[in-house]
Parts: C-alpha cells; sequence; structure tokens
C-alpha cells in the first residue's frame, strides 16, 4: 500500500513514464530512428537500461521489431518520429498485422495544439494506421502514458496477437504529471480468449475417426501458440498425416514420417495431392488464404472441415466449415490429445489412406523433377538445411528464393522459421533477421534471401555490423525480380519488363563497403565453406550465390485454380 | 437481407470513424447510421442497417464485435423490435388544396406539419422505413423539393 502511494505520488514527463512503463513490461531493446517530435523520448535513453538499436530507415526498424516479436512472442519495440518516420513504418505494421506478429510501434507527433493544422511533419497516422492495427492509442495527457503503455503491450500479446501504435503528441513527452502505473486495467469490449468448447473436440475427434481420409493442416496460429507438441501428439495418436501453410511451416518437424509440408500456391506436390483427396481436415490456426487453399469449391462437396481458431471472425471468413472450435488451438489441442487418452484411442495400424499417402510422399520424392545445374535452388537449400543446426532460424524475403525454402529447406525443429506470408513485404527477411537474432543470439539466424527483396532493405547492414548482430544473408542472386519474371514467362509469353536487375550491386562488395563479410559462392564447395565460414564469423555475412535466371518455382497452382491443378516440372 | 445491427460503443474520438472505416476496408455496406450516447455517458449506441446474405451479416457482427471499442454488438429480429426513424419532408404547394390535402396525409401517417409556406410546406415523420416508403409515394404527386432522414434507430423488446 505504501509502495503504491508513492507510485501514485511520483511526478516524471511522459517521456520518461514511457520508458519506465516500457522497462516494467520487460522491454530490453527498442530498434528505431530518432527525429524532433521524439527526441525527449530519445533522451531517455541516456537514462535508462534499455538498449537502442540504430536503423537506417524506419521501415526496417519496424521489421527488426516484428522479427523480435515473432521469434520471442512478446511485443518487439520500434520507434519514428513524426511525420514521415510514422509514415515509413506504416509498411512494417501492416506486415506484423496481416500476419498476427505482436508488435509496439511507438511514434512522436506534432504537439497537441499543432495537430490539425498541418504542422511541419504532421502526419495523421491514427488515421492512417487504422486498418492496419489491432489498436492505436494517442494519449493527449502525460497522466495517460502509463496506462496506455500497460494496456498495449496487453492488446498486442494477446488473443489473436497483433500491433498496437502509440502516437505520442511531442508536448504530452516533455510534460510532467503525477504518475500512476496500475497493475490491474480494464479493457471493456477486449475478450481475447474465449474457453475452447470440450463438446466441439469431442466431435471433432469423432468426425477424424469416422472420416476415411483425414488430415491436419496446421496453420499460422499452431506456431503463435506453440502447439508443436499438442499437434505432434494428435497426428502420431490417429496417424494423421499433416499438411501446413506456408505461415504453418514448421508447425510439425519436416522430417517427421507424417509430414507432407506446405499446400498452396508454390505447396509441395505430396501435400497438395493429399489435400485435394481428403475427405475430413483438422484446420488448425488458419484463415484459409487463396494463396494456401487456391479454389477450395473443386473438393469442398466431399470435404469436411474442422476449422480450430484463436479469432471467432476467422470462422466462416473464407471458408464455410463443418465443425468450429473457437480458442486458443494449443488449449483446444490439448483437451483433444487428453480425450483421445481418455478414450484410450490410439491407431496402430496403417490405413489404405495411410498407405496411400506414404506411397505418394515417396513417389514425389524421388520423381520431382529439378534444376539439371549444380547451383540449382533445390541442391543449394538442401546444402544450407545440411551445414545449418537444427535450432537455426530462418526468415525470408519474398519471392522465389521464399517458395523454394518453402520447398527445399527442411523445418527440423518447430518454430524456427519466419516469413512475410501475408502482405509479402519484400525487403521484410533482413531486419526481421536482425530482429530475430537480437531474440535469440544463441542460434545462428539467416536470412534467405533474392537480390530484389534484399535491395529493398540492405542499408540494414549498417546496424548488423554497427551493433554486433552477426547475421547471415544467403542471397539467391538471379539479378532478376525472379517471381515477377516467372509469371511473365507463364502468362505473358514471356514478355520481360521491368524484371531486371543488370548485376548490380556487386553484393561482396557491398557487404565489405559496411565492413560485413562478403562471399561469392559459385560451386557446392565453395557455398559449403561459406555457409560454415558465416556461422563462425563475428560480423554479419553476405553469401551471394549466382543462380539461373530461368529457374521457376515449381509446382505452382496458378492463382484462381484448385490444389489439383498443378503445373509441374516437365 | 436487411439487417438492423445494435452496436453498443465506447464513447470516445474517433470510434465513429473506425466502425465506418470497418465497413469500408472489409466490403460491407452502410444502409443507415444512427448515433448517440445513452444513459451512462460512458457508451454510445450505434444503430446500423445493412444489406447482405446471411454469411456477410454473421461476418460484420464478428467483425464489429471483434473491435476493441465495441462492447456489445446484437443483430436484432426486426419482430422482436421497435425501430423508427425520423424523416422531413419539404413539399411543393401548388394548388389551394394541396395544404389541406397535405395535412390530411400527414395525419394519416402519424406526421406533424411544420413550416407552412404559401408555396411550400414541410412533413415530420417518425414510422419505419416502409412506412415512409409508403408516404414518400403518396407525397410524390405534390413534389418533393428535399428530404431528411435520420437512419433506424432501435431497440430490443422486453422479453425478446
Amino acid at each position: 500500500m505504501e509502495k503504491n502511494l508513492i507510485n501514485i505520488m511520483e511526478s516524471m514527463t511522459g517521456a520518461k513514464a514511457l520508458m519506465t512503463a516500457m522497462e516494467k513490461e520487460g522491454v530490453k531493446e527498442v530498434f528505431g530512428l530518432p527525429g524532433g517530435a521524439n527526441l525527449p523520448m530519445y533522451d531517455e535513453f541516456s537514462r535508462c537500461d534499455i538498449r537502442h538499436i540504430l536503423v537506417r530507415h524506419e521501415q526496417s526498424a519496424s521489421h527488426m521489431a516484428d522479427g523480435f516479436g515473432r521469434v520471442s512472442r512478446k511485443p518487439g519495440v520500434c520507434f519514428a518520429t513524426s511525420g514521415p518516420g510514422a509514415t515509413n513504418i506504416l509498411t512494417g505494421i501492416a506486415t506484423a498485422q496481416a500476419d498476427s506478429a505482436p508488435m509496439i510501434a511507438v511514434t512522436g507527433q506534432v504537439p497537441v495544439a499543432m495537430i490539425g493544422k498541418d504542422a511541419f511533419q504532421e502526419s495523421d497516422i491514427i488515421g492512417m494506421a487504422n486498418p492496419v492495427v489491432k489498436y492505436a492509442f494517442q494519449p493527449r495527457t502525460p497522466g495517460e502514458v502509463p496506462e496506455v503503455v500497460k494496456k498495449g503491450f496487453y492488446i498486442a500479446e494477446t488473443g489473436r496477437p497483433g500491433p498496437v501504435l502509440i502516437d505520442v503528441p511531442k508536448d504530452v513527452q516533455q510534460n510532467e504529471a503525477p504518475m500512476n502505473f496500475p497493475d490491474e486495467f480494464k479493457i471493456q469490449g477486449y475478450h481475447p480468449w474465449t474457453d475452447p468448447d470440450i463438446i466441439a473436440c469431442e466431435k471433432a475427434i469423432e468426425m477424424l475417426l469416422n472420416s476415411e481420409k483425414p488430415i491436419i493442416l496446421a496453420g499460422g496460429g499452431t506456431i503463435i501458440s506453440s502447439a508443436f507438441a499438442e499437434l505432434q501428439s494428435i497426428a502420431e495418436t490417429l496417424m494423421l498425416p499433416v499438411v501446413t501453410t506456408f505461415k504453418g511451416k514448421g508447425a510439425f518437424p519436416e522430417n517427421h514420417p507424417l509430414s507432407l509440408g506446405p499446400i498452396g500456391m508454390h505447396g509441395h506436390a505430396e501435400a497438395n495431392k493429399m489435400m485435394a483427396e481428403a475427405d475430413c481436415v483438422l484446420a488448425i490456426g488458419t484463415r484459409f488464404s487463396d494463396r494456401s487453399v487456391g479454389t477450395f469449391e473443386a473438393f469442398e462437396k466431399r470435404l469436411k472441415i474442422i476449422h480450430m481458431d484463436v479469432d471467432p471472425a476467422e470462422i466462416g471468413k473464407n471458408q464455410t466449415t463443418n465443425l468450429a472450435v473457437v480458442g486458443d488451438v494449443r488449449t483446444s489441442l490439448r483437451i483433444m490429445v487428453k480425450l483421445l487418452l481418455q478414450k484410450q484411442i490410439k491407431k496402430t495400424e496403417e490405413s489404405v489412406w495411410f498407405k496411400h499417402v506414404r506411397e505418394t510422399k515417396e513417389y514425389w520424392k524421388e520423381n520431382l523433377k529439378l534444376h539439371p545445374g549444380e547451383m540449382g535452388a533445390a541442391k543449394i537449400l538442401r546444402k544450407l538445411r545440411e551445414v545449418l543446426p537444427k535450432e537455426s532460424i530462418i526468415t525470408t524475403e519474398v519471392g522465389q528464393h521464399q517458395m523454394w525454402a518453402s520447398l527445399f529447406y527442411d523445418v527440423i525443429q518447430p518454430g524456427t522459421f519466419f516469413s512475410s506470408t501475408g502482405l509479402g513485404t519484400m525487403g521484410w527477411g533482413f531486419p526481421a533477421s536482425i530482429g530475430a537474432k537480437v531474440a535469440r543470439p544463441d542460434v545462428p539466424v539467416v536470412d534467405i534471401a533474392g537480390d530484389g527483396s534484399f535491395s529493398m532493405t540492405e542499408n540494414s547492414l549498417a546496424t548488423a555490423v554497427l551493433e554486433d548482430i552477426p547475421v547471415i544473408v544467403f542471397v539467391l542472386n538471379n539479378s532478376t525480380l525472379g517471381m515477377v519474371a516467372q509469371w511473365q514467362r507463364t502468362f505473358y509469353d514471356r514478355r520481360m519488363v521491368g524484371v531486371d536487375q543488370g548485376g548490380c550491386p556487386d553484393y561482396v562488395k557491398l557487404a565489405e563497403s559496411y565492413g560485413a563479410q562478403g562471399i561469392r559462392a559459385q560451386s557446392m564447395d565453395e557455398l559449403d565453406k561459406a555457409i560454415k565460414s558465416a556461422i563462425s564469423s563475428e560480423v554479419a555475412t553476405v553469401i551471394d550465390i549466382p543462380i539461373d535466371p530461368e529457374e521457376d518455382v515449381l509446382p505452382f497452382v496458378a492463382p484462381g485454380t484448385s490444389l489439383s491443378d498443378m503445373i509441374l516440372p516437365s | 437481407m436487411w439487417a438492423i445491427l445494435s452496436v453498443l460503443v465506447e464513447n470516445k474520438p474517433g470510434v465513429l470513424f473506425k466502425i465506418t472505416h470497418l465497413f469500408r476496408s472489409r466490403n460491407f455496406n452502410i444502409d443507415s447510421i444512427s448515433v448517440g450516447i445513452t444513459d451512462n455517458p460512458d457508451y454510445s449506441r450505434m444503430t446500423i442497417t445493412s444489406y447482405g446474405d446471411e454469411k456477410q451479416i454473421e461476418q460484420i457482427v464478428k467483425q464489429l464485435d471483434k473491435m476493441i471499442d465495441t462492447v456489445e454488438v446484437k443483430h436484432l429480429d426486426e419482430h422482436k423490435t421497435v425501430f423508427r426513424e425520423l424523416c422531413i419532408f419539404k413539399l411543393k404547394l401548388s394548388n389551394a388544396n394541396d395544404s389541406m390535402e397535405v395535412n390530411k396525409l400527414a395525419n394519416a401517417y402519424g406526421g406533424k406539419v411544420h413550416d407552412v409556406k404559401k408555396d411550400s410546406i414541410m412533413v415530420e415523420i417518425t414510422s419505419t422505413p416502409d412506412q415512409i416508403k409508403a408516404f414518400e409515394e403518396l407525397a410524390k404527386p405534390f413534389g418533393i423539393i428535399d428530404v431528411a432522414r435520420t437512419g433506424v434507430t432501435a431497440l430490443q423488446r422486453s422479453g425478446a
């Protein structure tokens, strides 16, 4: 009680209150870039234990916070000034929202009295960010700051996680007020979790047992809720093959006999085939995105869908389902595991379906045609997998390399693969890898990149070098915007427009100019050495791997078609 | 189908913006919207009418419910709800009898007459959108100069 009174009485500036409140939330690092409207908050870094990690562009700060948040499952924090600083982080906020990543974005704002006057570096970031945040706050008095921070972190990390924006006018940062740091608060309209329905879980088991061709589709929600052990237990107990969405890649060990890998536009052939043949699917934490399911209509008539999700608004949004299990997916799966134990259900004999699944998997392992050259994408990514320890964390950029990573880099330890899957933000992977490495400095972190995407945020090399964050950038360099080029080859009769990168820049020299290690790998032998050198390097490393610009990502399910209509390598 | 949604929200700046933005960004339609503070000044009630098939309306309700600033979202059954809209018509008066005729018509719809001038008259009707539509059809021959409507407001009947 006495302590509480002291808390209430303490007077401080809004800026100090913000930093103090963040320290109370356990924040150790902030990614950001200062400017006029957030200087009072920056001044506080000189007086507190939070480490500031300087970026060269605010967009990168937001991706770093995102990468940090996905890996640590605690909100990553990024700082930007008002106006252009704030608009620069919008892409990062939208990316986090599309992939349900916890993030706190703190922007400076012009003083309260200047808001709405089109002041210098004023932008209505609250209005602009509204559709891409989970929630946004703009405290108008310093005294509101502690509760805003507390609520912000709670909203960002609970239920279906997401980005929260805190826009702080400069005078709110500067002015003093007596501060109360509340332990408790109320948000009346926010119910992040619903208790899972046991009867629905029971029904789900029944539906799976009563079907002939059951399958599990694990989405990103499985990874967000860390339901790895529960998922594996159910798959093994019921002998269910497991496919994932791309976001769900690595929710289940990809070297497991029951694993078929991701479905989707560039899903594994065996995963797409089996998904298309299944008669009952346990879909966990997925929104049935168009990239994952193509058009489900072709087989949904005989496909019974059990949809498990923490967000009730996802039920029936993209896909009509036969049974909904609303609640945290890990809790729901735990209930299922318990019920299976109680009922002593355990499948040991291979069903006809299971044999068929196994044979299909073996067939595609043998028969998927790969690029014949020494430096084909599959060989490069399998080499990376072979050399990297299994606990290594992967981020990716967006494009062909990303889909090759999905096809050929097997995630063995669940929850070690992250990508911008929803918004598809080129330039995400490298800064996200820096955030990931800050969260997990003990493991190698590799950004699987293409030259096009890496170009977008390559100046984060300065951050990696100056802040001693030794990540590895693995550039599959075809000097082309490869995925666009592939669509132009496939759908536009090879009319190649706006895709040639002209061999510019030289990524080895670029890396070196920042003080990073740059290595070019032109053979498997060189690649092997380069990866090993990068893992043991104390500075960030860019491995530049020239590849054939004509190599396509296959299989390919064309947009608007069914998973059973794959374009395969000829 | 036509749906009446009753949305209890926190009474603070920016909430109306977020609600209307949600309709726009999710590709839903707002047919009418009326907003007013409740007996508890912490809350406002928005009554929104919208068109969509059952699935769309269900999605609208879920997306509204997901919003942190909404406290309660109800899809009201119109048979168990009192719903009304206030509408003001400004009508032309061309003939000597018109004033009397408009008065009769207004009475038939429980309306009130205001601002009687030589060549125009205003009628205030509070009724259901169907009844207002019916009045409008009958008023057309006089010549409608202007119309202003509040949008529907509604409360569920007790025990419903």
